[in-house]
């Protein structure tokens, strides 16, 4: 097992640096360059000025030289200055990512449990009328974008019903501004776990110990409680665990939605504005998080189902 | 300036699409009174599920197809008077009403709407079907003889699967890329693999027969150069293919975010299907590898590639809408349903209706795909 989960962050850190190396030239291509020199400088610059800006400030020094740089410096905490906001990388993310943290966890404490309730009410009896309908209801819900499902809603219940707030406030979130950012992701995610739910739950009560529970006698409720549950929520925690790559796209498009100024704010400013250390800052964060939920996603699958051997 | 009612409007609409109710009603019925000779595509009629999304994608497909009768008014015209105007307005000059409103331009949301599907019926489906041709030329061998090859291949997959989606389009379908010879560079790479995998098809089949595949082998190559020529480098003869700069960069990017995700299915597939009798009774024959990928195990592996095909054009459709909510590589005046979304959802709260025609054709398309890849995957199981 340590070794699986060694030759796991081997592979991780490989994928890191491959990652970040390719981010870092796309940032510095040459247009991208001569972009941020002229926002950063005076617009009408000629391209002398431009290259004396481009001199001066260090971005024509060798490329490999200033992305070994750049790894050390993001090794030691060190994440540069954003143009954009005219502050240390330092000052602006954690902030930023601390919102977009309060979003990820509302939406996972809502859609987690929710889809697993669907799943389980329509896997224990497959082909039921239950099933039928929360399977149509899932593929709805995951057929239905963020930029879709989060605007429908705005016009039923911000501009119709008037119950919500079509706007959110980072930092300054309550109930009413709130529901519909994190009721527009939770929904886009929610078919699709319920329904690998629905798939591994419908497996295991075709399986010979329910027989064998429902023979002894067992009434409905305690089969599934007590005998199916546990096996059939094995599938399902590995594909919420890769759900958080996915939130993260979710996150720009709904944070752009609602206006909440979290972590997708900020990277929608800095790509918009070849902010190159904050870019940089961002990929790091976010491919971060895909590849560690992905380690967390093998590992604890090995842990959860002993008959997964490692080799 | 008149209005007519809600009644009316309905049935306007409803009666502008009467090129794609024909040709709805011909397909299914033909389809339906043959479905018995039809195999898989003949079972869909048997599920209620799979027939409605039939119904849905063939609306959308023929919607792209007659869009020049159906749209009203061109999807650029712009009328001065009717900006943000409320669904039913008449337009003075030509009597004929804005059925849907009109955007904060004034120009007509219907026929926007209408043409819009085109962009999406054009790109969704190619861009999945290169990086389908990519998927399966990289991941046969990757499944079937494993150890390095599989592990670098991999590797690179998972590389760009790690790539958050949203990133990965912010950094590629930029205007300042566009300037640089990576799409054109990527475009090249990709669109060279279908005739790459024509070319092992055939010759894994017909290389005794020399006559044969040299005959298929021009064919594929004076079809495919003439292809590639016109969408790589804009160059066509003919002027049939051609590709505008942006299209080609978004066009790349959707492949290269799309493939790694056909190439782990389709390792997975080969993985399994490499252990069955069949393809161990062929290498006792002596047939050669690629010929045992190709006849033997991808034939087999079609079940599930159909039903996921169908899922990724989806999934694509939503990419693209989200290329033009975000506004990435896209003209601003396009009439694509994701640029609409961006450019409307601002006055929700003066026309509510403003955004709702682009939002619930993206809608309705993608459950289509959804609703048919869940038919055909209910069917297949069922042989």
């Amino acid at each position: 097992m340590l070794g699986f989960i060694l030759r796991r962050l081997g592979v991780m850190l490989a994928t890191m640096i491959a990652l970040t190396f390719i981010v870092f030239s796309l940032v510095n291509l040459e247009p991208n360059l001569r972009k941020l020199a002229l926002e950063q400088g005076n617009i009408r610059m000629s391209d002398e000025a431009i290259e004396n800006w481009l001199e001066k400030n260090g971005y024509r020094r060798p490329f490999l030289l200033r992305y070994g740089e750049w790894l050390g410096n993001s090794l030691t905490g060190e994440f540069g200055r954003s143009t954009r906001f005219r502050r240390p990388v330092n000052d602006v993310l954690p902030e930023r990512l601390g919102y977009t943290g309060i979003l990820a966890f509302w939406v996972m404490a809502t859609m987690v449990p929710g889809a697993l309730i669907i799943g389980v009410l329509a896997g224990m009896r497959e082909g039921s009328k239950t099933d039928r309908s929360l399977s149509i209801f899932s593929i709805i819900t995951t057929a239905t974008p963020e930029y879709v499902s989060g605007i429908i809603f705005t016009v039923i219940f911000a501009t119709w019903l008037g119950w919500f707030k079509g706007v959110a406030k980072a930092g300054d979130i309550d109930f009413w501004n709130f529901t519909l950012p994190v009721m527009t992701m939770a929904l886009y995610g929610m078919g699709y776990i319920a329904r690998m739910t629905r798939a591994s739950m419908a497996e295991v009560m075709t399986s010979q110990y329910i027989r064998t529970a429902r023979l002894k006698g067992l009434s409905f409720p305690v089969i599934v409680l007590r005998h199916a549950l546990r096996n059939a929520l094995i599938a399902p925690f590995t594909v919420i665990m890769l759900q958080f790559p996915w939130l993260l796209t979710g996150v720009v498009i709904v944070e752009k939605l609602f206006n909440y100024k979290g972590f997708g704010w900020v990277l929608v400013e800095a790509a918009d504005n070849n902010d190159i250390d904050l870019l940089l800052a961002c990929s790091l964060v976010s491919v971060a998080v895909v590849i560690i939920t992905q380690l967390i996603s093998d590992v604890g699958y090995a842990f959860l189902n002993p008959r997964i051997r490692v080799q | 300036m008149t209005e007519i009612g809600s009644l009316e409007i309905l049935i306007g609409a409803l009666f502008r699409f009467w090129p794609v109710w024909a040709c709805l009603a011909v397909i299914l019925g033909t389809s339906f009174y043959f479905r018995g000779r039809l195999g898989l595509y003949g079972h869909l009629f048997d599920s209620g599920v799979g027939f409605v999304g039939l119904t849905l994608v063939l609306f959308w497909l023929l919607t792209a197809l007659f869009a020049d009768v159906i749209a009203t008014f061109p999807p650029l015209e712009q009328f001065a008077l009717l900006k943000r105007a409320v669904p039913g307005t008449v337009e003075a000059e030509t009597g004929i009403p804005l059925y849907f409103g009109a955007d904060n331009l004034g120009r007509d949301l219907f026929s926007r709407m209408v043409h819009g599907s085109r962009f999406v019926l054009a790109i969704a489906p190619a861009a999945t079907f290169v990086a389908y041709v990519v998927g399966i030329t990289l991941g046969l061998p990757a499944g079937y003889f494993g150890g390095r090859i599989d592990a670098v291949l991999s590797f690179i997959a998972n590389l760009v699967l790690a790539f958050p989606v949203i990133l990965l389009f912010y950094l590629l379908v930029t205007p300042g890329v566009r300037e640089t010879a990576i799409p054109v560079f990527m475009a090249g790479l990709f669109f060279i693999f279908p005739i790459i995998f024509l070319g092992i098809l055939f010759h894994s089949r017909y290389a005794a027969r020399p006559q044969i595949f040299w005959s298929l082998m021009a064919v594929t190559l004076v079809v495919g150069g003439w292809v590639y020529a016109g969408l790589v480098f804009d160059a066509d003869p003919l002027g049939v293919f051609s590709l505008a700069p942006n299209e080609l960069n978004i066009f790349a990017a959707v492949v290269f975010a799309s493939s790694p995700g056909v190439f782990r299915i389709v390792r997975g597939l080969t993985m399994d299907i490499r252990t069955r009798d069949y393809v161990a009774a062929a290498q006792t024959r002596g047939e050669r590898p690629a010929y045992i990928m190709l006849w033997e195990i991808l034939p087999n592996a079609r079940g599930p590639l159909i039903v996921d095909a169908c899922l990724r054009i989806g999934y694509t459709t939503i990419l693209l809408g989200t290329l033009g909510f975000f506004g990435l590589g896209l003209a601003p005046e396009s009439p694509d349903w994701g640029s609409m979304i961006n450019q409307t959802r601002g006055f929700i709260r003066i026309v509510p209706t403003i955004v709702l025609p682009q939002t619930i054709a993206i809608a309705t398309l993608v459950l289509g795909l959804n609703l048919l890849a869940d038919g055909l995957r209910e069917q297949s199981l069922k042989d």
